[in-house]
């Protein structure tokens, strides 16, 4: 463990020099560790560990490019690509057979397929509104964690998109949803959610993509500019394999590096760190942020809307909206820790620029927005009651809570204990610190995320206000393959991620290091001026 | 309300279009070097952030106004060492906010009135239903206003620049920072020049060649 503190003052109480009752706190020199954990609040935590210089940031996050993949990455890769081939090929099935492979049936038209749409868009969340949200209130602990959640936005998007893509049936009809006239004239219903829903996730898609493209042109330009000074240098190695007998053969092929150059600086359109530049670059991205802000927001109200607006009891409540979105990002920040703390204990230096601060704040989070999305269980029941609604309450009752007669108790108990009982661990600063225990309850809540969409959708659908049209939803076996080979679209694209472009926002880290400060504290204070 | 800067000359729109296209005649330069290069300018080598960032200062009180710090991350405050307006750019997002605004609300009562449909009696014209799409376009064109037109600021995509001709400068955007004096700067004089940036206490100092 590192033996760098982030201050004087913690050294010293480290040390015994300085009496923590003094201050007020008894502190715990373990729990302190790396520096990072530390409780006081006039010492600001390091946001990258081992005093780290601006060449080693930049070594350590193009390492993860540049050097061959680890063995596990193979084997993960193998893995989820494999598990990502099969969800393609029931994809293909589904198209070519019709929706009637899956379990739908008229009572429940929407199941599974609705909730991975859903699962997937919520999981969606947590990457912009790390880059935007974060942005805007300051928090500069996200840069540790803002590439990868957004690159993960971006993938959970391509995921949700698959499933209502397909629910349509003809597939090859999709082209209805787009505000073109259709053969008889006739264009899109603006009064539908459904199709407020097409523009929202288009939109989140897109402007997401934007943004995990413009922050990541500068470190795509370290990248191109890491492989050209070893072209000039001459030192760059061609592709080899690996012969039986240990020999190494050259292929007949460009190099590494002169793919790198090329497609990277293709990519970084030439930026080359002006400053002039930087300026409209950070106004951009402010501005980005800005309108982010809102959109992340809307898209899961929008989503919120397609059951809102249904008379269907268990759907038509106005809760919905910030239901949705408080859902969305719970289930998307347990995502970002279940990615992340797996890397950060496979990969070389990780744990250097995503801290046990970072995750405890994402911890935070994720209690935080626990309790919104167990406070929006119980208004929901409350208002089932207080509302008098026979029907609605009658679908919290009966279909959803008591086990004598809800055939679903068990995924709402699931939903329940996953979702509002297993993040309440959180008050106990312990399991905050604990990357493993934060990983586990991220499993839970994802596992609860999935569960809560299941509920609203199927529990709410199979027993509508007919009794005799009152049907149960059991999947078929194309239903769940698909399910799974999304999760493996899902980690194959993050994997390749992982491989192929720069996992931290190298040039945010860098402006926040402590060498990023125009004034810094071991220079001569009188000549901070010019602000 | 901010100052936004003067638009540029007609002979400075020339000479950066002669940057893209090559068949765009190219001014004949002041400054060659023995070896008949064109001189790009002069640029000092820093390697922590106070020192390039006071070093600045000083340029920016020397009266230069072709120049520029490059650095690996952006440096906060740097506009103010370097004395720049502000950016144009929040004018133009915002002009992309009411072209999509404004287009999304185009759309949607064009295509309500060319076709209407009776969707539960309601009104063809309520603007209520739209406003969904209106935010979600208005945010989408938004978004692309503003990261083209930060590019197309900054003059980029760009193939090449005549500081990526050395290999030191490629250091940029790992751990090292520049000044860079342009020039074409009027105030720019080869030996005054480098004078100047031999006191601002930087690690070395060299002559910037276009390749050409």
């Amino acid at each position: 463990m590192s033996s760098i503190h982030p201050d004087k003052v913690t050294a010293e109480r480290l040390a015994g020099l300085r009496e923590d009752a003094a201050l007020g706190r008894d502190v715990e020199i373990e729990a302190l560790g790396d520096g990072s954990l530390v409780e006081d609040p006039a010492v600001r935590p390091p946001l990258v560990l081992s005093d780290r210089t601006l060449g080693e940031v930049t070594q350590i996050v193009t390492g993860y490019v540049e050097d061959p993949p680890p063995k596990w990455w193979y084997i993960a890769f193998a893995i989820t690509s494999t598990v990502a081939l099969v969800g393609t090929c029931m994809i293909l099935y589904l198209i070519i057979t019709g929706v009637g492979v899956w379990g739908l049936n008229n009572q429940v038209d929407w199941a599974w397929d609705i909730t991975n749409f859903v699962f997937w868009i919520g999981i969606g969340h947590a990457g912009t509104l790390i880059s935007a949200i974060l942005c805007l209130f300051k928090q500069k602990w996200r840069t540790a964690v803002n590439r990868s959640a957004e690159a993960m936005t971006i993938f959970a998007v391509i995921c949700a998109g698959i499933f209502p893509g397909i629910h349509v049936g003809r597939a090859w009809f999709a082209w209805f949803l787009a505000p073109i006239p259709n053969s008889n004239g006739i264009w899109p219903n603006f009064r539908s959610p459904l199709l407020w829903d097409v523009f929202a996730v288009s939109t989140y898609m897109t402007v997401s993509l934007l943004f995990w493209y413009m922050g990541m042109i500068p470190d795509l330009a370290s990248l191109r500019d890491r492989a050209d000074r070893r072209l000039r240098a001459g030192v760059s190695r061609p592709f080899t394999i690996a012969l039986p007998g240990g020999r190494l053969v050259n292929l007949p092929l460009p190099k590494p590096d002169t793919l790198r150059a090329f497609i990277y600086g293709l990519l970084s359109v030439g930026w080359r760190f002006s400053s002039r530049h930087w300026h409209r670059y950070e106004v951009a991205y402010l501005i980005l942020a800005g309108i982010s802000t809102p959109l992340v927001l809307s898209v899961h109200s929008i989503v919120s809307f397609d059951f809102a607006t249904a008379v269907l009891p268990g759907w038509h409540t106005t809760i919905f909206p910030p239901y949705f979105v408080a859902g969305a990002i719970f289930g998307g920040f347990a995502m970002v820790l279940f990615l992340l703390i797996p890397l950060r204990a496979v990969l070389p230096n990780f744990k250097d620029l995503l801290t046990r601060r970072h995750i405890e704040n994402m911890a935070k989070i994720l209690l935080v927005t626990g309790m919104m999305v167990g406070f929006a269980y119980s208004m929901e029941f409350f208002i089932a009651w207080y509302g008098a609604n026979k029907f609605e309450f009658e679908v919290f009752a009966n279909n959803r809570v008591n086990p004598a007669k809800a055939p679903y108790w068990w995924a709402y108990w699931t939903m329940i204990t996953c979702n509002v009982i297993s993040p309440q661990v959180f008050w106990f600063r312990k399991v905050r610190q604990n990357p493993w225990a934060v990983w586990v309850v991220a499993c839970f809540v994802t596992v609860g995320m999935w569960f809560e969409r299941f509920v609203i959708i199927v529990t709410s659908l199979h027993r509508a206000f007919l009794p005799g049209e009152w049907h149960m939803f059991f999947p078929t076996w194309v239903d769940i393959l698909t399910f799974t080979g999304s999760c493996g679209i899902f980690l194959t694209l993050f994997l390749l991620f992982v491989k192929f472009l720069p996992m931290f926002a190298m040039a945010e880290v860098k402006a926040v290091m402590p060498q990023g400060d125009p004034h810094g504290h071991d220079h001569d204070e009188s000549h901070g001026g010019g602000h | 309300m901010p100052k936004f800067p003067k638009p540029p000359s007609r002979a400075e729109l020339m000479a950066s279009a002669a940057e893209y296209f090559p068949f765009v005649p190219r001014s004949r330069p002041k400054y060659v070097t023995r070896e008949g290069k064109r001189v790009f300018g002069v640029s000092a080598e820093f390697s922590r952030t106070p020192d390039v960032y006071h070093a600045a200062e000083k340029v920016r009180d020397a009266g230069y106004t072709k120049w520029d710090v490059l650095s690996p991350f952006p440096i906060h405050g740097i506009e103010k060492a370097m004395g720049f307006k502000r950016t144009i750019l929040p004018l133009l997002a915002a002009g992309g906010a009411l072209t999509g605004v404004s287009g999304a609300l185009a759309m949607q009562y064009f295509m309500n009135f060319d076709f209407p449909i009776t969707v539960q009696g309601k009104p063809y014209g309520a603007w209520e239903p739209f406003a969904p799409i209106t935010f979600e376009l208005g945010v989408l064109i938004t978004a692309f206003t503003c990261i083209l037109s930060m590019l197309a600021l900054n003059g980029l995509p760009r193939f090449h620049h005549p500081l990526f001709s050395k290999e030191r400068f490629l250091k940029v955007s790992d751990d090292r920072f520049f000044i860079c004096i342009e020039a074409t700067d009027p105030n720019f004089d080869p030996v005054k020049t480098r004078e100047l940036l031999d006191t601002l206490g930087a690690d070395r100092v060299d002559l910037v060649e276009d390749e050409d």
